[in-house]
């Protein structure tokens, strides 16, 4: 069928169409870099890594009204082989239908075969998107890479594992960051090109936002984790662990109960609907460990739980557990530190 | 724009406390004789239509609840209509096509009873907490062209039709505001479900329920996606206890050295 159509057309336009075919054959991965005060964010820099594992040139897309110190860092990245640039006011914030038209854009000039972003709120609230109008199934939340079209990802809130294997033309996937390390800054610098211009819709403004200022590391990406429940009682009590976290170089974080009844806000919440974290060392205080809590921690490596209920279920997947009144033990275990 | 519509999706599920199990031939988890109920986040989302009704009065004109799914799935929307939702759409799904029913299907078909309901707000759960997948509110909005404010957690609709809604995002929250029409998809602090009331379950047996099939609505199903194997996550061995400060600390640092 190809040879009889190569057939037909002329000896000149032979060389084009062969070089058409190829082009087209020619795979490679876009990966959405989301950023926020000039730096990569931590769910991107995994997602590079899995993207790496596909096994084609990974490009970077790079959009933000003067993203220049973010280009530098990302063309720096090891495993990056090209950064597309979008320069626009449009895209200092992320309205998901302005950056779905940037990455149809995009992608229409490109034909990736793989288009990734992290599983952050900015890739969950895009990606679906772009994928629909490619009509194609996005894969979301990967925690492993088997081949090109074959992903594994958690369902029912971690309790099962699913291997999903994807018959679209254009996989769409978002990561789970803590499923992959972050992909090295090396001493490569990667080509820049300009992103096609694309319309922008002026169907949604963004209007304002409310970050939660914190000194601590990063919930998502920090080594150690302290996490508060029910168990602290109020708000006032999570100063217990912030004088633990702070002493140790932890992130806190809480379950939603704690969260629910507002003691912390709900930026800290870790779980099936909040934050998943698996860091060296993650510690539960005053948390039952109901199975929304557990999808979004028990991958850490080390589990501690300090609770007064010996019976609590957080006890079954903690590597130490202490049954102990925590307003004498949290105390006393920052002290001897 | 004064008066609108307002469609809700409910998924059912199985119940968040069930403890699930994977079948012997690893390809699903087990669904047969296990609890169901309305996903979590669609409760929320009856809930937040039913509030603007209650608080825009006139204003909403319809609450219509949808869902696609099979026979049983209609227990779901006889719950949204005992909530309050006014009357309720089934696309109906066959058992063995449902096992396989994927978030782009839903959203088309989705798109396509929100265009012949006239719906002007379409308001999902952000997740179902089986497939975990959060992506069919967002392909909905893209399908239809219209905005998409997502992870709310709290919304206010003005006279004119301008959205404003509170999202949770990481590190955060952050405001957007846009016009109807709009796909909304419902964080948990977006509010409180209420339970329904006997009485209103006795009402809800005698709303109107109608049924439509992907085939009414000219939307192809068919699977994208095939689940190669569905097995049980890594056992954890955890469960040591140890008794003192003390001890826990000469663990972390001599045994687990993570400290």
């Amino acid at each position: 069928m190809l040879l009889k159509n190569i057939s037909k057309v002329g000896a000149n336009n032979l060389k084009a169409f062969q070089y058409r075919a190829i082009s087209s054959r020619f795979n490679s991965t876009l990966v959405l870099i989301e950023h926020k005060d000039n730096v990569v964010s931590g769910s991107t820099l995994s997602a590079i890594t899995a993207a790496t594992k596909l096994g084609n040139p990974v490009v970077g897309l790079v959009a933000g009204e003067n993203p220049s110190q973010v280009i530098d860092q990302v063309s720096k990245i090891e495993g990056i082989s090209k950064v597309i640039v979008a320069k626009d006011a449009a895209y200092e914030k992320p309205v998901a239908e302005i950056y779905t038209s940037l990455l149809l854009g995009v992608q229409k000039e490109n034909n990736f075969t793989h288009l990734v972003s992290g599983h952050s709120a900015f890739g969950k609230n895009i990606l679906p998107r772009v994928a629909a109008l490619l009509d194609v199934a996005p894969i979301s939340d990967i925690t492993d890479v088997e081949s090109a079209d074959t992903f594994v990802r958690p369902i029912y809130a971690g309790n099962a594992i699913a291997k999903v294997k994807s018959s679209d033309s254009v996989k769409v996937i978002t990561v789970r960051g803590t499923a992959f390390a972050a992909a090295p800054q090396g001493s490569n610098q990667a080509e820049q090109t300009n992103a096609p211009a694309a319309e922008i819709p002026t169907l949604t403004k963004w209007v304002s936002e409310e970050i939660v200022k914190s000194d601590r590391p990063e919930l998502s990406t920090a080594s150690k984790v302290i996490s508060g429940g029910r168990g602290l009682k109020n708000g006032d009590n999570f100063k217990l662990l912030y004088d633990l976290a702070d002493k140790i170089g932890a992130g806190v974080g809480a379950s939603r109960a704690a969260v629910d009844a507002g003691f912390v806000d709900n930026s800290l919440q870790v779980g099936q609907t909040g934050k998943i974290v698996a860091p060296e060392l993650y510690v539960a205080v005053g948390i039952s460990g109901a199975i929304q809590h557990l999808a979004g921690m028990k991958d850490s490596k080390v589990i501690v739980a300090i609770n007064k209920d010996p019976e609590a279920p957080i006890f079954q997947v903690a590597d130490y557990g202490l049954v102990a009144d925590l307003f004498k033990a949290v105390p006393e275990l920052t002290e001897k530190i | 724009m004064s008066k609108f519509r307002i469609l809700v999706g409910c998924k059912r599920v199985i119940d968040y406390a069930v403890k699930i199990r994977v079948n012997s031939g690893k390809t699903a988890v087990e669904t047969a004789g296990v609890k169901h109920s309305m996903n979590p986040f669609d409760e929320i989302a009856v809930e937040e239509a039913v509030r603007l009704r209650e608080k825009l009065k006139d204003r909403v004109s319809e609450i219509v609840a949808v869902t696609c799914g099979p026979t049983k799935a209609q227990e779901t929307l006889r719950t949204a209509l005992a909530m309050g939702a006014d009357r309720a759409i089934h696309v109906e799904i066959g058992e063995k096509e449902y096992a396989d029913l994927q978030p782009l299907a839903v959203s088309k078909l989705l798109k396509a009873v929100s265009e012949k309901e006239k719906a002007d707000l379409v308001i999902l759960g952000k997740q179902a907490i089986d497939d975990d997948a959060g992506q069919t509110g967002q392909m909905l909005a893209g399908l239809l062209n219209w905005p998409q404010a997502t992870f709310a957690s709290e919304l206010q609709i003005a006279e004119d039709g301008t959205v404003t809604v509170k999202r949770e995002v990481d590190g955060g929250l952050d405001v957007i505001s846009t016009k109807l029409p709009t796909v909304l998809t419902t964080d948990l602090r977006l509010n409180e479900p209420r339970y329904a009331s006997l009485p209103n379950i006795m009402k809800a047996k005698k709303k109107p329920l109608a049924k439509v099939t992907p085939k009414d609505l000219g939307v192809d199903i068919s699977p994208r996606l095939t689940t190669l194997e569905v097995k049980e996550p890594p056992k954890r061995e955890g469960g040591r206890k140890v008794e003192s400060v003390d001890e826990l600390l000469d663990k972390l640092k001599n045994e687990a050295k993570v400290l």
